[in-house]
């Protein structure tokens, strides 16, 4: 029941609050699945009144050592990470090193009320703290190579498989994510990461020859193997599948085996100088 | 409202005709490994290498389920509703926080195995079996404040007290024979995004434990006392206050203090030196350079460390990955190998890291003597400097457009233990080998906390095997690659040897296996209903060899009849 509240409170909330506080991301690993509750403390969203008080105590007094957003300047480390920050409540622990300063360290002494402390610490405690931190100033593109550069690679690397002409025309309209483009064509039906377009089409299956020891031959599409037992589906649509620690031979085909061997080959520059050659095949 | 009179009768009962036998006396863990296995690695050396001969390449062929058990996790019932049989025991439930973890039980750690009785954990939940057919004896589940509930690798044991870490920071001490709380202590700092995940390591009267954390604070190992759990020692990985060693490695010390280290493994202990050996987990924040300061060392972050057992003052390091960049950890436990280099005998001890370096270091000095690469396909650093360590090519930690690197984040190996023969003198590594595209996404000077301001994305093109390596020369002896339909270089789960010749392990696919340890070759196979999730285990009980393995919420026992 907290936990639909607090959304409740969030989402009426957040509009207001979008500037200062951010809301913590989905991210991080093991998670508490479906349990309704994020993996550390997260603070009850302040009142924006009170956050906007505490952003101009912090502009006018903080700011030029620890940064606009806390995460720390010139002269001042980051807050956002701090342990006395982490560990506040109510701006009992951060008015202690504010009041009294840090001379060790360079910090003057600010005789801020406590009044003020608090309106500090809510807009302090208005960001979101995590390990999964999520990027602030994101590069415009993934596009950094030479186009001219990558369409020599790709003719001495790629054409002897493919066409700009021919099964690549017009691959840059197909897969408009620069991203999710360079990955498919490194390993056709690997995943687009976060925040990737739509995949191409999924890479073709790989194929396999059973070779029982009478000699007996079985083709067809893989459908899984190990170092135990083959499984197929044959072109009539049949399945079949064998143990294969008698002596019975396994020879996979892997359409996407020249991907592979070429991985260990590239350079990056060359990644990046096919991938500007790719994205000009609108 | 009888019956639960009743039952705490017959528990009262059975507990005190059980006292005495449950009880494990800390000097019996100096032993090498054989009946029992009484803690992480089996014994202190981290070896994983059982004394136990009854199963055999001649009869592994033979080798048959005993019994499985399936785990019920949480403060609900039964996995189903049983039919027939008796009702399971009640749950005991402690915890401070008002959430349940609910969540797919996974059990990746070790699985004690004391006197008959099997002791094991999931996040939040411990569970005591019946070691002859897995039945439950007890179970007890931790109500949690949160936490990072990624996997707990086992309890630790001294005389009659059980000791395990939660995910939002405590150590707890339960008594064995009926799992009720004896207390919990908060050990790590929840506001800190702290989590616990590792087995504690008990030696003697110390009941000794590392941390974990995705943000930036320092990491950390502490010992506590088995009776009180009072704090004995606490040994930061980082700096931390001015004048700290180390500190010159970094940009400064409020760099150094949010420098991460974990070591959230267990460590292996040397009864000789008395010194706890360890290894430390990656620096923070994980890919960002600048923060950290350029190319600076960052120690103690990715080294072997040994600390004296009873001061946890450091007597020596081996930084495996100086300025590391890639998350990847050297946090795997170190195994201590009596061996023979250039014709003398030494005491060493030997890692195979997440990096792709496998490592001999004498384990009374920590001087290097062995520096390998056993992935074939890493490709993040340059070569060795003068000390052995692979030097970092920053061209390799990431780009705006991609930077293909080796291995992807999950690295050639992780904590899936190895395991070590001495009767073949190979290191048994779970091995990875992939490539990952790595995309920095944070331009701002001042980088990102903890594992953010990249983003990677694999790219698979490798395969996943378990690597033989030559603890003398590096060199590895033999490869076993999983045949899978394409090679997308998952990394394999953990290993173990026996003085009857047969390497366990478990495949990408599913299958259980029994290796021939000089050569790889599978000689006997179980497919489970999941991947292995653990290391393999063996023990004795009823005068039968055991061999225990945890697949997800599922346990099997393999033994001959």
């Amino acid at each position: 029941m907290r936990y639909i509240h607090l959304i409740a409170l969030a989402a009426l909330v957040s509009s207001s609050l979008a500037a200062s506080a951010q809301q913590p991301p989905a991210g991080g690993r093991g998670r508490i699945g479906g349990a309704g509750i994020g993996a550390y403390p997260t603070r009850e969203p302040g009142d924006p009144a009170v956050v906007e008080r505490g952003r101009n105590i912090y502009g006018t007094n903080c700011a030029f050592c620890h940064g606009a957003d806390t995460r720390g300047g010139a002269s001042g480390p980051s807050l956002l990470r701090s342990a006395i920050v982490l560990d506040d409540k109510g701006g009992e622990l951060i008015g202690q090193v504010v009041q009294a300063g840090r001379s060790d360290r360079g910090m003057p002494k600010f005789p801020l009320s406590n009044d003020q402390i608090a309106d500090l610490a809510t807009f302090l405690h208005s960001f979101a703290v995590n390990g999964y931190d999520s990027s602030r100033q994101r590069p415009a593109t993934i596009v950094v190579g030479n186009a001219a550069a990558g369409e020599a690679v790709f003719k001495t690397k790629c054409a002897s498989c493919h066409s700009p002409t021919g099964d690549l025309q017009g691959l840059a309209t197909r897969v408009p994510d620069p991203r999710t483009l360079q990955q498919g064509w490194l390993m056709p039906g690997s995943t687009a990461g976060r925040g990737g377009g739509p995949m191409p089409a999924r890479a073709r299956p790989p194929t396999v020859t059973v070779t029982l020891p009478s000699g007996q031959k079985f083709e067809g599409e893989l459908e899984r193997v190990d170092d135990f037992v083959v499984a197929l589906r044959t072109a009539d649509g049949g399945r079949r599948a064998f143990r294969t620690t008698d002596g019975t031979k396994v020879d996979v085909k892997d359409p996407l085996i020249a991907h592979r061997e070429l991985l260990p080959t590239y350079t990056d520059a060359e990644i990046h100088n096919v991938t500007a050659f790719l994205v000009t095949l609108k | 409202m009888m019956r639960p009179l009743v039952c705490l009768a017959l528990v009262a009962a059975s507990s005190l005709v059980a006292a005495q036998d449950t009880e494990l006396n800390p000097a019996d863990l100096l032993k090498p490994l054989s009946d029992s296995w009484p803690t992480y690695s089996g014994d202190y050396t981290g070896r994983r290498y059982s004394a136990l001969t009854q199963i055999t390449p001649a009869n592994v062929k033979n080798l048959t389920l005993a019994w499985t058990t399936r785990l019920a996790a949480g403060p609900g019932g039964p996995v189903a509703p049983v039919p027939f049989g008796p009702r399971p025991p009640d749950i005991i439930v402690g915890g401070v926080g008002d959430n349940e973890f609910v969540g797919a039980t996974t059990v990746k750690g070790a699985i004690l195995s004391v006197n008959g009785v099997l002791y094991v954990t999931a996040p939040d939940n411990v569970w005591a079996l019946d070691a002859h057919d897995g039945h439950l004896l007890w179970r007890y589940f931790w109500r949690t404040r949160g936490g990072t509930h990624i996997g707990n690798r086992g309890a630790a044991m001294w005389r009659n007290y059980l000791f395990f870490v939660t995910p939002d920071d405590f150590l707890i001490s339960l008594d064995a024979r009926t799992g009720k709380e004896r207390w919990h202590k908060e050990i790590a700092n929840f506001n800190q995004q702290y989590f616990l995940t590792s087995a504690p390591v008990v030696v003697d009267n110390h009941v000794i434990v590392g941390t974990g954390n995705d943000l930036d604070s320092p990491g950390y190992l502490s010992s506590f006392d088995p009776e009180s759990g009072d704090l004995q020692w606490k040994f930061y990985t980082v700096p931390v206050n001015p004048g700290d060693p180390g500190l010159e490695t970094w940009k400064d010390l409020d760099a150094a203090r949010n420098g991460g280290g974990h070591p959230w493994l267990p460590g292996a202990y040397d009864p000789e030196t008395r010194l706890y050996i360890f290894g430390t987990g990656n620096p923070t924040p994980a890919y960002m350079s600048a923060p950290r300061g350029e190319g600076m060392d960052n120690l103690y972050t990715c080294a072997i460390v040994a600390v004296h057992v009873d001061t946890g003052k450091m007597a020596w390091y081996f930084q495996t990955s100086p300025h590391e960049m890639h998350d990847w950890d050297s946090a795997q436990t170190p195994i201590l190998v009596d061996g023979t280099i250039d014709g003398k005998p030494r005491k060493l001890v030997v890692t195979a890291s997440r990096n792709g370096y496998y490592f001999t270091i004498d384990r009374r000095t920590g001087e290097r003597l062995v520096t390998s690469q056993f992935s074939g396909t890493v490709n993040w650093a340059k070569g060795l400097n003068a000390k052995g360590q692979p030097v970092r090519d920053p061209a390799k930690d990431h780009h705006v457009g991609g930077a293909l690197v080796s291995s992807a984040n999950g690295g050639a190996t992780n904590w899936p233990p190895a395991a070590f023969s001495p009767d073949t003198g190979l290191l048994y590594v779970p091995t990875a080998e992939n490539y990952a595209m790595y995309y920095l996404t944070e331009l701002d000077p001042r980088g990102a906390m903890g594992l953010g301001g990249k983003e990677e994305v694999g790219v698979g093109g490798g395969g996943s095997y378990i690597s033989a390596i030559d603890y003398k020369t590096g060199t590895t002896v033999w490869k076993h690659r999983f045949r899978t339909a394409v090679g997308d270089g998952r990394g394999g789960p953990g290993l173990l040897v026996t003085a009857g010749r047969l390497l366990f392990g478990g495949d990408v696919s599913g299958n259980f296996v029994a290796f021939d340890p000089a050569s790889g070759r599978p000689l006997w196979h179980a497919r489970l209903a999941a991947n292995v999730s653990n290391a393999p285990q063996t023990y004795l009980v009823g005068g039968k060899q055991h061999v225990l393995v945890a697949a997800g919420d599922t346990l099997y026992a393999f033994a001959l009849y």
